[in-house]
């Protein structure tokens, strides 16, 4: 991005061709005011769910919408924990997650070393299907996955979420492709110090991964953090629900008693998706965009 | 963006150097064949058991009767001939087909326009600024966002009928009438998600050439012009891979529908997903869910399939 930046500019002026600067870039300021009103559209209604979640419920209905917080009022929060188990829907949500995140940080590490460095036979062929899964959308098979699950005795438990999202087609493809960007010399190197496979791999290889790695952690978190679908129907009792699922619960429970208690409840819901997203927005954006250009 | 297309790009080019001379000479073709299939065990026995059996086992489940009480019975076309007879079914497949085509064509054409503006000449800070707004939405849950929506909608007290009143606007009833659901399912949906072809549409036009544009402005191409005849055309192999994902990925719309308005009124906001998920888990018609998801497969391939048709028309490559 930076590059681009700063090459946009100092790009010289055609020679001949200079537009006259000195007077207001109408078209500059009409974009920027176009591109904030966007960005207000966008960021509002979540300014607007924080604001409402911190005035007391019985204010949370009242016209004209508050937008900034003035005076911040707790007690909605204070009422998410006696509505809501929100303790064991956080520990199921970061069970769930953590071990899919770290599940899938390993096993695509491994998989994508495979077949980024080493020889085999029908590796060209394995990769290609594990491409191809990535086509399929998870309702498609989900009567069947179901059924595993009953038939594993796992249904209506934390596993019947984890087990099925960890091996990862995606995470698999950004490792390989992370594989191949390392430099070959590494592994000739390893070879004539008389490392085996496994040793390049653990010294030397795996150390340099962890950067990818990160990336496959942080889109997993992202994904499986936020997901609605699989445990809407592989958990029934409520102490297997994971966050989304709680909240869109309690909305139910509560019909239009008081708004407020909700929204911070979906709010403390946001807390942990933020922090990833302020310290691994960059990753998070790569990796969504990975394999995007030609 | 341009960084890591540059990167990626050289990534591209160590594969393959890299690739056949990788494996080093002495350590071995038997260890390194042990590794390779100790290393893949784990990602090919769980996307066999939880991906390819399944994706087997849905077709031939569409074939049976099955609602895991009684033992399956063979019958034939029957579920698919149900399905493609019930009105709900059909009308939930229209549904999702106006869905992606209305929702797929905002996305792209905000996202499009939207990375354009941020893309010309821009101070960096506002650029960053704008690109964490447009993305922010991404990282939260659909169904968090479909809650408060649903809120923000509400007719009597929902922010925006309060902002639509204060233009004179009078009360939209909006989740309460088929037409109204509908435009804010698709509102929500975009809103979520054109962050993602924004960033996909900046990764293009950062690939543009600086000099093409030089060039273009030297023959007295100026302001739309020039993205019509320079960027769009440049573009198109972003635009191809954005709509490919954007029409995938609202084929699969659920969260929102769901937790907005439960497919209604009437079936007005029920998509293809939607009715899987009730035949299956709400009716224990498996088969007739399986032959639901077979048609949904069928047709997400026949659109990638053509869309990569298409494109060997229209896109035009450097």
């Amino acid at each position: 991005m930076s590059t681009t930046t700063e090459r946009v500019l100092t790009r010289p002026a055609p020679a001949g061709h200079t537009p006259a600067r000195r007077k207001p870039n109408w078209s500059l300021v009409t974009r920027v005011a176009l591109l904030l009103l966007a960005a207000v559209l966008t960021l509002g209604p979540v300014m607007w769910t924080l604001s409402t979640s911190l005035r007391s419920p019985s204010e949370s209905f009242k016209l004209p919408p508050s937008f900034i917080p003035w005076n911040p009022d707790f007690t909605s929060y204070a009422e998410v924990f006696q509505k809501l188990d929100i303790v064991i829907l956080v520990l199921n949500s970061a069970l769930v997650t953590g071990v899919i995140a770290v599940g899938q940080m390993v096993t695509a590490a491994m998989a994508g070393y495979a077949f980024a460095n080493l020889k085999f036979r029908g590796r060209g062929f394995l990769f290609s299907i594990v491409l191809a899964t990535m086509m399929v959308p998870v309702q498609v098979t989900i009567v069947p996955v179901f059924m595993l699950i009953r038939g594993m005795g796992l249904s209506d438990t934390l596993l019947a979420l984890i087990l099925p999202a960890i091996p990862t087609a995606f995470g698999t493809f950004l490792m390989r492709q992370y594989f191949l960007g390392l430099p070959a010399d590494l592994a000739e190197a390893a070879a004539i110090d008389g490392a085996s496979p496994w040793r390049t791999f653990r010294s030397v290889y795996a150390p340099l991964a962890v950067p990818g790695m990160a990336i496959v952690g942080i889109l997993a978190f992202n994904f499986h953090w936020n997901e609605f679908f699989r445990p809407l129907i592989m958990t029934i009792s409520e102490q297997n629900f994971t966050l989304p699922l709680g909240l869109v619960s309690l909305q139910g429970n509560l019909g239009t008693g008081s708004i407020s208690v909700v929204l911070a409840g979906v709010v403390l819901s946001m807390i942990p998706a933020l922090v990833v997203f302020i310290f691994g927005q960059r990753a998070l954006q790569d990796g969504l965009t990975a394999g995007s250009s030609k | 963006m341009s960084t890591t297309t540059r990167h990626r790009e050289g990534q591209k080019h160590t594969a393959k150097q890299a690739a056949p001379g990788a494996a080093p000479a002495q350590s071995g073709w038997h260890s390194q064949r042990l590794l390779a299939w100790i290393f893949l065990a784990p990602t090919i026995l769980g996307m066999g058991l939880f991906t390819l059996v399944p994706i087997v086992a849905s077709v031939v489940l569409a074939f049976f009767r099955w609602d895991i009480i009684s033992a399956p019975s063979f019958v034939g076309f029957d579920n698919f001939a149900t399905v493609v007879q019930d009105p709900t079914v059909r009308v939930s497949f229209l549904n999702t087909i106006v869905f992606v085509l209305v929702a797929v064509s905002l996305q792209l054409g905000l996202a499009l326009a939207l990375a354009i503006m941020v893309q010309e000449k821009l101070p960096s800070w506002l650029r960053t600024f704008f690109r964490s707004a447009f993305f922010f939405p991404l990282i939260l849950s659909a169904a968090s966002v479909s809650i408060f929506m649903r809120y923000l909608f509400n007719e009597q007290f929902g922010v925006v009928n309060w902002f639509l009143s204060l233009a004179g606007i009078p009360a939209v009833p909006w989740l309460t009438t088929p037409g109204g659901s509908a435009a804010v399912v698709i509102m929500v949906y975009v809103w979520q998600n054109f962050g993602f072809s924004f960033l996909l549409f900046i990764g293009g036009l950062a690939s543009i050439p600086t000099e093409t544009y030089e060039a273009a402005s030297l023959d007295g191409a100026t302001g739309w012009r020039k993205h019509v005849y320079v960027t769009l055309p440049l573009l198109s192999p972003t635009t191809l891979l954005a709509s490919v994902m954007a029409i995938i990925s609202a084929l699969q719309v659920f969260d929102q529908p769901y937790v907005l308005t439960r497919g209604g009124p009437g079936d007005s906001t029920r998509t293809a997903v939607m009715v899987i998920f009730e035949s299956a888990f709400q009716r224990l018609e498996f088969g007739q869910a399986s032959a639901i998801g077979v048609l949904l497969m069928l047709i997400i391939m026949a659109i990638t399939a053509a869309q990569f048709r298409l494109s060997k028309r229209f896109v035009f490559y450097q």
